[in-house]
This record gives structure tokens, C-alpha cells and sequence, in this order.
């Protein structure tokens, strides 16, 4: 992947995550008590539809901001003289 | 509409016999894989794959706190409950297992950890750190045990009223928590002492697939016996509508200060054990895109569930414990005397009246004990009576095993071979150390658990989740923030414990008599949950003392941060 385009799906994401945690705060709904198709308060759809969207947010951010190199640093031999028998 | 009665029938708790039982059976079947090294009984040889990882962390995450907790809140509280712990934790418990478990992963392969304090110590080159994270952490993972154990003796107890008469007189004929807990905690027993943390993450597997599929089950069989999904949600606009939205129930600063709770999870040590087991870094990204959606699966039908109990139970439909042994109560009718909130009532919800007078409850309404009443009340059929409880009798016990298993597993790498010598045991010798401290925890936490019975679950464990949740910038910085000393590192555990410890004494022991106030049975301070002042004080005390002392040598640093290919530095003697 190239730079750029790591760098403009990091922040991508970065721009999503703030926005869910700025969305999370829902006065608009607070006081109201409706139904959604018919059983579910308008409250509860609402945070229910938010959790969607944080899955969403994640699988974007396993796309674009996967750490470099985090399988191949795990698996170099470690100089330590405590770090024990691998397993 | 007709409101079925629950049948004095014994099917259920056979049912929930045979559960258990396969239980054991799949631990005596993982119990096979077991490869009798201390790597295998601690991580599982490092080598769990995506699903399972998935299964073992959501499972873990989820407990009787997201099933009868939640319920239980949102009969209390109404469906506000699910945006202050549920929708956060989507965001922020995935934001954790990306930004912190992967790292904390690699790094854990990389030095062959097994437990958080064997991070910690070696990343901050201090024993000191080692022995003060490894009390805190303990007594912080015990009341997150009680939660599960108390909550399965409320699960099981309302389903089985009746069907013991003449053994257990004293709580109405049903299993009293002292034989239920007694079960619960041996049966996890067995399987993380044969296989350890692999029996575990297999259990956790098989358990939340039962107690997902039996949430929904659950759920629409629920709605079908109140006449339906809007039937169920139009009852409680019409008794307590105030259930159906947030206003007069959560504050505003209250809703958003909860997002500090989901940070727990980067503390947890059973689930940073967890991490440990993942065969690779991209193990992770199933459990990263997947929890927040497995989340909205459990909590929303728990929390409709809940309010739907909370206008069954307002309109004098549904019979409810109190905390006194025995007693049933519902919402005194309307001829009732005036200023008569609660009347006894039969486990039918019929009220009792004495000489033509209706008979006052004495206890408090027992919320938690709302999802299992639901359950015994409307769902005529014996058979899946059983497997509903069975299904949350297994999120209870998903997170038991991990719990358990960690901590004989801190035990015995954390205590016993740091301060005798790992070198001074056999593997084979290690293995039965953590063995013997899981029997002994277990014993405890069985104790403590019976003791505490009346205690609301959902309170407890958010104390509980306060402080690890305050511990989280530790985690944050020893991965991220090279600058982070080992002062500041010391300064940020002593000053979270002791703002966690004053809080908390003043919330149990001085009804809010210093700091805070009670704000429908929450602890508030400034208007916001106190893990928020704890949180600060520990951001606080980490980075000033950190910036006041001298940084820490880069060799002894760099080793913890990925490096550019073929340039790994060699560690310092402490």
C-alpha cells in the first residue's frame, strides 16, 4: 500500500471514530419515547445502529491502519536473558 | 392475551444438568489437546485462531453483568442503559484490542510473557511495580468473579421456585444460591484445572454460542407471550413510559462519563491472557470488526427485555423477589391502600391478601432476578425454560473460567517462581502450582460470593471496572509514550488506588457523605461516574511525574516499540 494512500485512510478512520464519539452523545433522542417498527424506542435504535457503524469503523481501520511489520518484530528471536523457553 | 404460569416441573434443572455435563464432557475432550507444558496450560501454546479468539474475548467480555445486569438495569433505569455501557463498549472495546491487545500481543510473543505483571515489570525495570500492580489487579479481578457467581445463584433460583418444597423451605422450594453457586464453580473447576486456558477458550466457544442463540430465542419467545413485539413495547408506554427514554433517569455529563468503563479491558489481566493465546496478529481482526456487532446482538433483546419487565411489572402483571428470603412482591393494585407501593404476591403474581387486605411487601424490589422472572413467568414450556437459563448460566460461566485461570496463572508466574526462581520447578511442577492456587480461588470467591448475596450486581461490577478502566493510561503509555518512567509508572498505580479507595469507601461506607452523591442508586461525582476523577488523577500523576524525572535509558525502551527490519537492540541488566 502506498504511503498516501495509508496516510489518507488512517486519517479516514481517525475522522470516523471522532465522529462516533462525538454522535454517542444523542440529545436529540433523549426525551424521546417513540417506536421504531413498532417496539424498539428510538433511543435504543439509534445506539443499536451506532454499534453497526463501529463495525463498520473497525473493519476500515484493519483495512487502512494495520501496524507494519507486527508479525515479523513478534517472531524475531528476543536478546533477553529472562525471557524464558519459547514456547 | 393469556400470561402462562410456570409448571412446577423438574425439566428445566435437567436440562440444565445436561448442559453442565457437556460442559464437563467438552472439558474431559479439550482436556486431550492439553500438551502438559506450562506454555500450553497458561497461553494455549500461542495457538488459538480468529474464531475462537473471537468466541473467548466476547465471551470473557460478556457476563451474567450483560445479561442479568443489563436486564436488570434497564427495568431499573430503562433503555438508557444500553448507550452508556453497551454502544461505548462497541467503539471503545474494539479501539483497545487493536490499539493495545495486537501490541501487547507481539510483545508478549516476542519475551514470552504469560501475564501482565511480567510486562509491566520488565517494561518499566522495576520489581517494585511488579508487586504493587500484582494485590491491586487481584483484588480487583475477585468482585468481577462474584459478579458471575452471584448472578447465576439469581438466574437459577427464580426458575426453580417450587420444585424443592420440602428440601429448601426457606426460599420457597427453589435451589438456594449456596448449592447453585457450589455447582457452577465446580463444574468450571474441572476443566480449567485439566486443560487450563485452552479448556477455557474452548468452553468459551461452545458457551457463547449457546448463550447468543439463546439471547434471541429468549427474546422472541418472551415477546410472543406478552402478544408480540410492539404489544410488549406499547405496554410499557402505557405503565412506565419513562423507561422508554433517558430523561429524568441518566444525565447528560452521567451518559458521556461512562465511556471511561469500556478502557477496562485493556487491564483485564484474564483477557490480556487471552491475547496471548492468538496465533498471529491478524487473529485479531475478526474480534476487532465482529464485537461491536456480537455486542448489539446480546444487549438490545436483554435491555427491550428489561423495560418490557418494567411495565409488566408497574402495571401489577409480574411478581418480582424482594431480599427477603422468600418474598414476591408486585405493584400494589389500584384499591390498595394510599402510600402502599408493593404487595406480596404469589409466584403467579396473584396478590395476597390476608382477612380481605392486601399484604405489604417488606423488602426491596430484587431487579436482578427481572430476566429470570420474565423467563419462569411467560414461557409455558419447560424444555427451553431450561435452555434459556442454560444459555446464561453459560455467558456467566464464560467469563468465570478465564477469570480463574488467570489468576492461578499470576500466581504462580507472578509470585511463587519470581520469588523461589522459575528455574527451582519443572514444568510439570508449574503446571500443578497454578493447578492448586485455581482450587484455592475458587474456594474463596465461592465464600466471598455467598456472603455478599444481596449485593446489586451491576453496581459491584462497575466499581470493579472503575479500576482497571483507571489503570488503562499505564497500559496506554507503557506501548506508546517512550518518555513514561518508571516513577510516573508508580505514581499513577498508588494515586488511582488510593482516589479508587476513597471513592468507593465514601459511596459503601459514608452513603456519599464527601464526595459524591446518589443519584438513582448511582454514585455520582460533579454529575459524572467517579471512574472519570480517577481516570484524571491517574492521567495526572503518570505524565507529571514522568515529565519531573529523569527519562528512562533508550536501550532499555526501544526494545518494546517495533523497530525498522534487523535492528534489534540488546537488553540492558537491570
Amino acid at each position: 500500500m502506498s504511503a498516501s494512500g495509508r496516510s489518507g485512510g488512517f486519517w479516514f478512520v481517525c475522522f470516523l471514530a471522532f465522529a462516533l464519539f462525538v454522535l454517542h452523545q444523542d440529545v436529540w433522542f433523549w426525551a424521546d419515547a417513540r417506536l421504531v417498527l413498532g417496539f424498539v424506542p428510538i433511543g435504543l435504535f439509534y445506539h443499536a445502529l451506532f454499534s453497526l457503524a463501529c463495525g463498520v469503523t473497525w473493519a476500515l481501520a484493519v483495512r487502512f491502519c494495520w501496524p507494519d511489520r507486527i508479525e515479523e518484530w513478534a517472531d524475531e528471536a528476543a536478546v533477553s536473558g529472562d525471557a524464558g523457553e519459547r514456547p | 392475551m393469556t400470561i402462562a404460569q410456570a409448571a412446577v416441573s423438574h425439566t428445566p434443572l435437567y436440562v440444565i444438568g445436561g448442559y453442565l455435563l457437556l460442559l464437563l464432557g467438552l472439558g474431559l475432550f479439550s482436556a486431550r489437546f492439553f500438551r502438559g507444558t506450562s506454555s500450553d496450560y497458561f497461553v494455549a501454546s500461542r495457538s488459538i485462531g480468529p474464531f475462537m479468539l473471537l468466541m473467548s474475548v466476547f465471551g470473557t467480555t460478556m457476563t451474567g453483568f450483560a445479561l442479568v445486569g443489563s436486564s436488570a438495569k434497564s427495568f431499573e433505569l430503562g433503555i438508557g442503559v444500553y448507550g452508556l455501557m453497551a454502544s461505548w463498549s462497541g467503539l471503545i472495546h474494539s479501539a483497545v484490542f487493536f490499539l493495545i491487545g495486537i501490541r501487547l500481543w507481539a510483545i508478549g510473543k516476542r519475551y514470552n510473557y504469560s501475564t501482565q505483571v511480567q510486562f509491566f515489570r520488565d517494561r518499566f525495570q522495576s520489581e517494585t511495580i511488579g508487586y504493587l500492580l500484582f494485590p491491586i489487579l487481584v483484588a480487583l479481578v475477585i468482585p468481577y468473579l462474584l459478579v458471575g457467581i452471584i448472578s447465576a445463584c439469581k438466574t437459577v433460583q427464580p426458575i426453580t421456585i417450587r420444585m424443592f418444597p420440602e428440601l429448601f423451605p426457606s426460599t420457597n422450594g427453589a435451589i438456594p444460591p449456596w448449592l447453585t453457586g457450589l455447582v457452577i464453580c465446580l463444574v468450571v473447576l474441572f476443566y480449567v484445572f485439566t486443560g487450563g486456558v485452552r479448556s477455557a477458550a474452548w468452553a468459551n466457544t461452545f458457551q457463547t454460542i449457546v448463550f447468543m442463540i439463546m439471547g434471541v430465542v429468549t427474546f422472541w419467545m418472551i415477546s410472543r407471550a406478552m402478544g408480540g413485539l410492539g404489544a410488549a413495547s406499547e405496554r410499557v408506554l402505557e405503565h412506565a413510559p419513562e423507561r422508554a427514554a433517558r430523561e429524568g433517569s441518566i444525565g447528560q455529563l452521567h451518559f458521556l462519563s461512562y465511556l471511561f468503563i469500556p478502557l477496562s479491558v485493556g487491564m483485564f489481566p484474564h483477557l490480556f491472557q487471552h491475547w496471548l493465546t492468538a496465533r498471529s496478529a491478524r487473529t485479531f481482526r475478526l474480534t476487532v470488526i465482529a464485537h461491536p456487532v456480537f455486542i448489539a446482538i446480546v444487549w438490545v433483546p436483554c435491555v427491550l427485555v428489561g423495560m418490557w419487565a418494567a411495565g409488566m411489572f408497574a402495571s401489577g402483571e409480574l411478581a418480582l423477589p424482594t431480599n427477603v428470603p422468600g418474598e414476591m412482591v408486585v405493584s400494589a393494585p389500584a384499591d390498595a391502600p394510599e402510600g402502599m407501593e408493593l404487595v406480596r404476591a404469589r409466584p403467579t403474581g396473584d396478590p395476597v391478601m390476608v382477612d380481605g387486605a392486601y399484604v405489604a411487601g417488606e423488602g426491596r424490589v430484587n431487579a436482578n432476578a427481572a430476566l429470570g422472572r420474565m423467563v419462569a413467568f411467560l414461557i409455558n414450556n419447560p424444555i427451553l425454560i431450561g435452555l434459556l437459563t442454560a444459555g446464561i448460566l453459560a455467558a456467566i460461566m464464560s467469563s468465570l473460567d478465564s477469570q480463574f485461570v488467570c489468576l492461578g496463572t499470576m500466581f504462580t508466574n507472578d509470585i511463587v517462581a519470581r520469588i523461589v526462581g522459575k528455574d527451582r520447578f519443572t514444568d510439570r511442577q508449574l503446571v500443578w502450582l497454578a493447578r492448586l492456587f485455581v482450587v484455592g480461588i475458587v474456594a474463596l470467591s465461592y465464600g466471598l460470593s455467598m456472603a455478599l448475596q444481596s449485593v446489586n450486581v451491576f453496581n459491584l461490577g462497575v466499581w470493579c471496572f472503575s479500576g482497571f478502566a483507571s489503570l488503562f493510561p499505564l497500559a496506554f503509555a507503557a506501548i506508546y509514550w517512550k518518555r513514561v518512567t518508571r516513577a510516573g509508572a508508580i505514581a499513577c498505580i498508588l494515586v488511582t488506588t488510593g482516589v479508587w479507595l476513597a471513592l468507593i469507601l465514601d459511596a459503601l461506607a459514608f452513603d456519599a457523605a464527601y464526595f459524591g452523591v446518589i443519584h438513582h442508586g448511582e454514585y455520582l461525582v460533579a454529575g459524572m461516574m467517579p471512574v472519570a476523577l480517577i481516570f484524571l488523577s491517574s492521567v495526572t500523576s503518570l505524565v507529571v511525574v514522568s515529565l519531573l524525572t529523569k527519562p528512562p535509558p533508550d536501550d532499555a525502551v526501544s526494545r518494546f516499540f517495533i523497530s525498522s527490519p534487523r535492528q534489534s537492540t540488546p537488553r540492558e541488566s537491570s
